[in-house]
């Protein structure tokens, strides 16, 4: 069982990867204007480059 | 390896947690789509000195950042020309909002993580990890859960901590009981090697699960909040103030006795006073009900909140701000609230019930099995599983979840549902009252009788430059013939009796009968003569104009076995034609205020449950005492922001709907809590025998909830 000193820290790892994935998206009001979110995939202004 | 604390990783930093700085920000009642968004963004954007124009849908709103120099009006009348309506909110009431919902969400976050990671781990201790291996799962496990507890688990342990100190207790308290004893249960147990059932997922799964509903619950507060936040913004009403001969615009709440207020056509007078200058008509609906327009002269007495219609006033203000005649009401309304705040919803019930019995089970259970097997590590281990299998987290999202659904449903069907516990209390309602002017009828008056085309072109032509409501109504009812008003000459208006001009030197008359002719008499109905010379005068009758709905809307709740009345302030006659164009039975005239509120009190004890819609100020006191109140999108703002719901629609159809709804969801959150307290009655037994694994908790947690939320959002057709 001696395998499990690396797979329980990479599991781990992975799991705060996922938690700093979230974090980033609250703490860029992704989850504020779900309506809008949802309306603004059908616009085309943005397609080329990223609204700055 | 370098273990990062969640708790730290994920504490929001404040900078963060602040709404972007705006400096303008805008309602939008109308958009709804992409197109409106790009149109918003796009056109505010080209004005110049704008920097920066977000638009969130969800709350219908448009965050400007602009130069100090440009002026909110410029946006709104951009956007007007674009084909959208927007309005100025104040910033101030708007800001900071969101922060608690991010804040649960965070939480919400860590627990999820936390939990999903420690139930790996147990998982693989549940198949049978021994020795060893177990050991070391429960430590990692330990040094996951419990920063993350400590961090997610926080307003429950901050709730339950500020119950006991103030000697209460609360729902908070068991749970935070059972989420702190189980995770302390568990450490000792993983430092001491002991071969006891590890606990820790239970604690993160009861806190994710709990942190879930009551983010469903913010939600739902949150909702109500911003739709009272907006009404409020908007409300800020504002007075002419006269002072060193010129005009300045200030809000009518920093008004003070002895300023004079100069009062155009069309306003609201701001303050009680008395007139200095000028006569006019006032309209003294929103007051009294009364649709007859009232005259007054110079040196009679005006109330805050009455209709100037005809001539600018004059006004020096006698009393003003929070004392003015628009706070009479304010005691009524000040009273019901209290008693509505003793209205106690399903959950809170539920709690009280609820919470007593838990910590008596889980002290029965440790001392039971205390004294029977004389060991007390096992005898805290069944009274930790007790409390956990007890904990009620399917029974925390039982209500929110139907109300966030049924409050969202509403939402499409064109109601603000603003209080939390409206729902419940709509789902009670055997009887609907309604107000007359503004509620069941427009509000407007229309022609009744059908005069020829040359007498509707004269008094057209007279009554076009007059802004009095019968005056509008026979010039609407000019133009919806396709006739224009013939141009007279000499046109005077004289304040209370009504318009002379002249054409070809033949003088003409339009106004109240007993001016035109004072020797003939008239009838009882609002009529309006037109006297050519001396001839025989024309008759124009007028009649208020029903709401296209309202038949609809009273058949639609009679038929669901609902009672409807009519209470109003307006004359008898008036009210006898619309209860009679309603078929209505129960209907009263000349009701004042006072007398609103005493007819739904008796009725109340007479254990009638009854809605309240209304619109005015006179119907403040009354919505705030109904059992449930609604006003229409027209009403006043008191009236708005006192009712449980708002129409955002003109028609009063939706009104069957939402009760229909709300009993619907009324029954949903019964099912709920008989599902939640169904799989208690099958594991608490389980637990007290000592048969609850945390497995067996797990299972019952997700799968309760999971059923719970389920049965909540299941639609039917």
């Amino acid at each position: 069982m001696n395998v499990l000193v690396y797979l329980i820290p990479v599991s781990v790892t992975l799991g705060l990867l996922g938690l700093g994935g979230f974090v980033w998206t609250l703490r860029s009001r992704q989850y504020e204007d779900p309506e809008g979110s949802r309306a603004r995939v059908l616009d085309d202004r943005w397609d080329d480059a990223p609204r700055s | 390896m370098t273990m990062a604390c969640a708790g730290c990783v994920a504490t929001p930093s404040r900078r963060d947690v602040a709404p972007v700085a705006s400096d303008i920000v805008l309602h939008l009642p109308d958009i709804h789509c992409a197109a409106c968004i790009g149109a918003v963004e796009d056109g505010l954007a080209r004005v110049q000195g704008v920097r920066d124009v977000r638009v969130n849908l969800s709350q219908k709103r448009a965050f400007v950042a602009a130069a100090p120099e440009v002026n909110s009006d410029v946006l709104i009348g951009r956007l007007a020309a674009l084909g959208h309506r927007a309005q100025l909110l104040d910033g101030t009431q708007v800001a900071g909002q969101g922060a608690v919902g991010q804040d649960l969400l965070m939480r919400i976050g860590v627990a999820g993580f936390a939990m999903m990671n420690v139930m790996l781990l147990s998982v693989a201790v549940w198949a049978g990890a021994a020795e060893s291996t177990r050991q070391v799962f429960h430590l990692v496990a330990a040094a996951i859960s419990l920063p993350a507890v400590a961090f997610s688990a926080r307003p429950f342990f901050a709730s339950a901590y500020r119950a006991l100190a103030a000697g209460r207790l609360n729902m908070d308290v068991p749970i935070a009981l059972a989420i702190g004893l189980s995770a302390l249960v568990s450490l000792v147990g993983a430092l001491s090697g002991s071969d006891r059932a590890s606990w820790f997922d239970a604690a993160l799964a009861l806190t994710f699960f709990l942190l879930l509903g009551r983010y469903l619950d913010h939600l739902g507060r949150y909702a109500a909040r911003s739709a009272a936040a907006d009404l409020a913004a908007l409300a800020t009403p504002q007075a002419l103030l006269m002072r060193d001969g010129r005009e300045h615009v200030v809000r009518a709440d920093t008004l003070l006795p002895g300023d004079v207020v100069r009062v155009t056509p069309g306003s609201r007078i701001p303050a009680d006073g008395v007139i200095l200058e000028g006569s006019s008509e006032l309209d003294c609906a929103a007051l009294t009900g009364e649709t007859a327009p009232d005259p007054r002269q110079r040196g009679q007495d005006v109330a805050a909140g009455e209709m100037n219609l005809i001539a600018p006033l004059l006004v020096r203000c006698t009393r003003a701000g929070t004392d003015t005649t628009l706070r009479r009401l304010a005691d009524l309304i000040a009273q019901a609230e209290m008693q509505k705040s003793r209205y106690s919803g399903l959950a809170d019930r539920a709690a009280r019930l609820y919470a007593p019995v838990v910590h008596l089970l889980g002290l029965a259970a440790f001392a039971g099995w205390w004294g029977a097997t004389g060991d007390a590590g096992r005898a805290i281990e069944v009274a930790v599983s007790v409390l956990v299998i007890t904990c009620p987290c399917a029974l925390g999202l039982a209500v929110p979840a139907v109300s966030t659904v049924t409050t969202a449903r509403l939402f499409r069907l064109g109601l603000l549902v603003k209080s939390r516990t409206a729902l419940e209390r709509l789902a009670e309602i055997d009887e609907v009252v309604f107000d007359k002017t503004g509620t069941l009828t427009t509000g407007l008056a229309v022609l009744e009788t059908v005069p020829s085309d040359h007498d509707l072109m004269l008094a057209a032509g007279l009554a076009a430059g007059s802004s009095h409501p019968l005056s509008r109504a026979l010039c609407a009812a000019a133009a919806e013939r396709g006739l224009a008003p013939v141009a007279v000459q000499d046109v005077a208006e004289v304040a209370g009796c009504g318009v002379t001009a002249s054409l070809d030197r033949v003088s003409l008359r339009l106004g109240r009968p007993e001016w035109v002719a004072p020797d003939r008499t008239a009838s009882d109905r609002s009529e309006v003569w037109l006297q050519r010379g001396t001839d025989a005068p024309v008759v124009f009758a007028f009649s208020e104009q029903l709401r296209p709905d309202a038949a609809a809307c009273v058949a639609a709740l009679r038929a669901d076995g609902i009672g409807v009345a009519l209470l109003s302030g307006d004359a008898p006659a008036a009210v006898a034609r619309i209860a009679r164009a309603l078929d209505l039975n129960e209907a009263q005239a000349r009701v004042t205020p006072e007398g609103k509120v005493a007819w739904l009190q008796a009725r109340a004890a007479a254990g009638r449950r009854v809605l309240m819609v209304g619109d005015g100020l006179n119907d403040t006191g009354a919505l705030a005492v109904a059992h449930a109140s609604l006003a229409p999108s027209t009403a006043l703002d008191a009236a708005r922001s006192l009712a449980d719901v708002v129409l955002l629609s003109d028609s009063l159809l939706p009104i069957p709907g939402a009760l229909a709804q709300s009993r619907r969801a009324r029954r949903r959150m019964g099912q709920n809590m008989a599902l939640a307290l169904g799989y208690n009655l099958v594991s608490v037994p389980l637990a007290l025998a000592g048969l609850a694994t945390p497995l067996i908790a797990a299972i019952a947690m997700s799968t309760s909830s999971l059923t719970v939320s389920a049965n909540a959002m299941r639609s039917t057709s």
